[in-house]
């Protein structure tokens, strides 16, 4: 079979099209939860959400919709147990999360339904999902995208500084409210795609790759989206491909693409930081270079340092340090100084 | 007469059922610049907290610009540098990115920043001396810039009354003077400024008033202090005097009443009678 062909077949149109939806909402959700350090917020919703499709596939009803239903209520609960502030706060979400998943199973027992049907929205199966999940999944992450980038300049305001975005006149309790809120749907929209027990993976390691590199909120979320759309539309690919020669699965397929993606940007990440140190300016005493104590004129040089003599500048309080052979020098004059 | 920016009468915060400021009473007027000061603990930043509406009054009544605190939404007349803290988020974020959500203040929901809001945001971060820094991660500054850039977040809401929280403390002198340069303009521009520091160094010439604190009360408000008197043991010896006589007889008194020398907080009491 040909790739013409291939996406031809309206069972892999209709996956291909939730793939790039999912791809674009998840890591825009994922980039305020890991400016907010709830990296695995979308996990333990997505561990709620389990009992969401369960209750979905007892009583007859579609388990998307139960199932946003189920995770909006868990990222309610999660706001405003962390809202309290409570010290306890991450243990009260760890019972909500495994209580989630626990309940969906067991519900699932109850209602004589097989382990694989829940299976298919634990690990995601994109290639069996129906025209109405697809519009679903298109209004919803429509929705999110819209909102993530539509209000980015207050989320942002809120996640780098919540108190100042308070005194800005910002009411942090909705924005924040809104973040789980989204979380929640991405939560849902990505559990046909790549599976509840995956959805964290697609919100989060987009955002962990391009922060690697980016210096910028904006750059990273844009970045972020490009990486997850890359990454759901080429696991599914991937994964048709393969799938004439064995059984893969596209929603561990997209997953692993999304980390195969970082691991090749990490080098590059650990060489910018690693830069960023090396230049971080001095913050130590500048010596006054008019005390004779202080005052340490460093041997002769053979060349001139200056900003393209190739060694390290680094800010020390008004001036810059040349960096060369284990020597901080400062120029003063015709000479340099040790710093 | 225009209400003062600032009137906070029979103040008191408590943090987690602890009592923390006790009776404070202070008034800022417009275009003062009064400096906060008092040894770590004795509750500057509670204060300036309480006074931007982050921590909640648990006794007295809060007036900024004339409106109790409840009932006044006027943000964007409000600037707030808080007390540095060690952990920034997790995501990157350039300096212009950070600088510019100090203008969201006076930015409309779901509007792109228009050429007016750019110019202010350039212009904060010229004041501040960073405008070259601009692309840059923010988490790639030294302190001290770090500093100066919550202060451009600040100053990019064109506000008039600033909240200043220790913006000197661990900063080198160049970083201290180019602050005091970015203070001064502010000044000048009309704007009133409450600055917490423990030592004012080069900011001291601009200061006309200062506020000393002490285990949560107001010890001291009057003419600026140099950083020596603050610490000075004859100073903190009156002081001491104060204390215990508060404890033997009981009687909560407003500071101004039992500090002798200091005339300026007794010369504004009359008007304040004005506004009741
Ligand atoms: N979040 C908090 N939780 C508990 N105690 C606090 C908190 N913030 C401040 N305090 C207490 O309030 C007192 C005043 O603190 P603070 O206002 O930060 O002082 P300053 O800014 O003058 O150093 C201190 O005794 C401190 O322990
Ligand atoms: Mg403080
Ligand atoms: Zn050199
Ligand atoms: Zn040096
Ligand atoms: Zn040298
Ligand atoms: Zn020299």
């Amino acid at each position: 079979m040909t790739a013409a062909e291939l996406f031809a077949l309206p069972f892999m149109q209709r996956a291909l099209i939730a793939a790039v939806f999912t791809g674009l909402a998840a890591p825009v959700v994922g980039t305020y939860l890991v400016q907010r350090r709830l990296s695995l917020l979308g996990d333990g919703l997505g561990h709620v959400a389990v009992t969401g499709v369960a209750l979905g596939l007892l009583t007859g009803t579609s388990p998307t919709w139960t199932a946003v239903v189920v995770a909006l209520i868990g990222a309610v609960l999660v706001e405003v147990i962390r809202e309290r502030g409570h010290t306890n706060g991450d243990v009260a979400l760890a019972l909500l999360f495994y209580g989630g998943l626990a309940g969906g199973v067991l519900v699932t027992g109850l209602g004589g339904q097989s382990a694989s049907t829940l299976q298919s929205y634990l690990f995601g199966s994109i290639t069996t999902i129906s025209v109405s999940d697809v519009v679903a999944t298109m209004v919803l992450a429509a929705v999110v995208v819209l909102l993530g980038l539509g209000l980015s300049p207050q989320l942002f305001a809120v996640a780098q500084d919540h108190e100042y975005a308070r005194v800005a006149g910002l009411n942090v309790r909705f924005y924040n409210m809104l973040v789980a809120v989204l979380a929640a749907v991405s939560v849902t929209v990505a559990m046909r795609t790549v599976g509840l027990l995956l959805v964290s993976a697609l919100m989060v390691v987009p955002v962990a790759t391009s922060q690697q590199v980016a210096r910028s909120f904006r750059v990273t979320l844009a970045a972020a989206m490009g990486l997850g759309l890359f990454a759901s539309v080429g696991g599914l690919v991937v994964s048709a491909f393969a799938s004439f020669h064995a059984r893969v699965a596209p929603g561990p397929s997209i997953v692993l693409l999304a980390l195969a993606c970082y691991v090749v940007t990490w080098p590059m990440g650990a060489w910018l930081r690693r830069r960023a140190r090396l230049r971080a300016p001095f913050a130590d005493h500048v010596p006054d270079s008019a005390d004779p104590d202080e005052h340490d004129i460093s041997e002769q040089h053979t060349h001139d340092h200056g900003p393209d003599c190739g060694h390290v500048a680094v800010p020390h309080g008004d001036h810059v340090d040349y960096l060369h052979d284990g020597h901080r020098h400062a120029p003063h004059g015709r000479h340099y100084d040790e710093h | 007469m225009s209400q003062p920016p600032v009137l906070l009468r029979d103040g008191a915060v408590a943090v987690g059922g602890r009592p923390i400021l006790r009776h404070i009473d202070l008034r800022v007027d417009a275009g003062e610049f009064v400096a906060l000061m008092g040894a770590n603990g004795s509750g500057k930043s509670t204060l300036v907290r309480a006074l931007v509406g982050i921590r909640p009054l648990t006794a007295g009544r809060l007036q900024l610009f004339g409106t109790d605190l409840g009932r006044f939404h006027d943000w964007s007349r409000i600037g707030f540098v808080p007390q540095r803290g060690g952990a920034g988020s997790g995501v990157p974020a350039s300096v212009w990115e950070v600088v510019a959500s100090g203008r969201l203040t006076r930015r409309r929901l779901l509007r792109p920043m228009s050429r007016h809001d750019r110019t202010v945001v350039a212009d904060a971060l010229e004041v501040v001396g960073l405008a070259d820094r601009a692309r840059d991660g923010v988490s790639n500054l030294s302190g001290g810039q770090q500093q100066r850039v919550l202060i451009a977040r600040a100053l990019a809401g064109e506000p008039e009354l600033f909240f200043l929280d220790e913006p000197t403390a661990g900063v080198d002198l160049p970083n201290q003077d180019a602050l005091a340069g970015a203070l001064d303009v502010l000044k000048q521009r009309g704007a009133t400024i409450v600055l917490v520091a423990h030592e004012l160094g080069p900011l001291a010439p601009l200061v006309d008033r200062s506020v000393v604190m002490r285990s949560g009360r107001i010890a001291y408000d009057g003419a600026p202090l140099g950083d020596q008197a603050v610490h000075d043991p004859l100073f903190g010896g009156m002081l001491d005097g104060m204390h215990s006589h508060h404890h033997v007889d009981h009687m909560h008194r407003s500071p101004h009443d039992v500090t002798p020398p200091m005339n300026a907080p007794l010369d504004r009491q009359p008007h304040e009678e004005g506004h009741r």
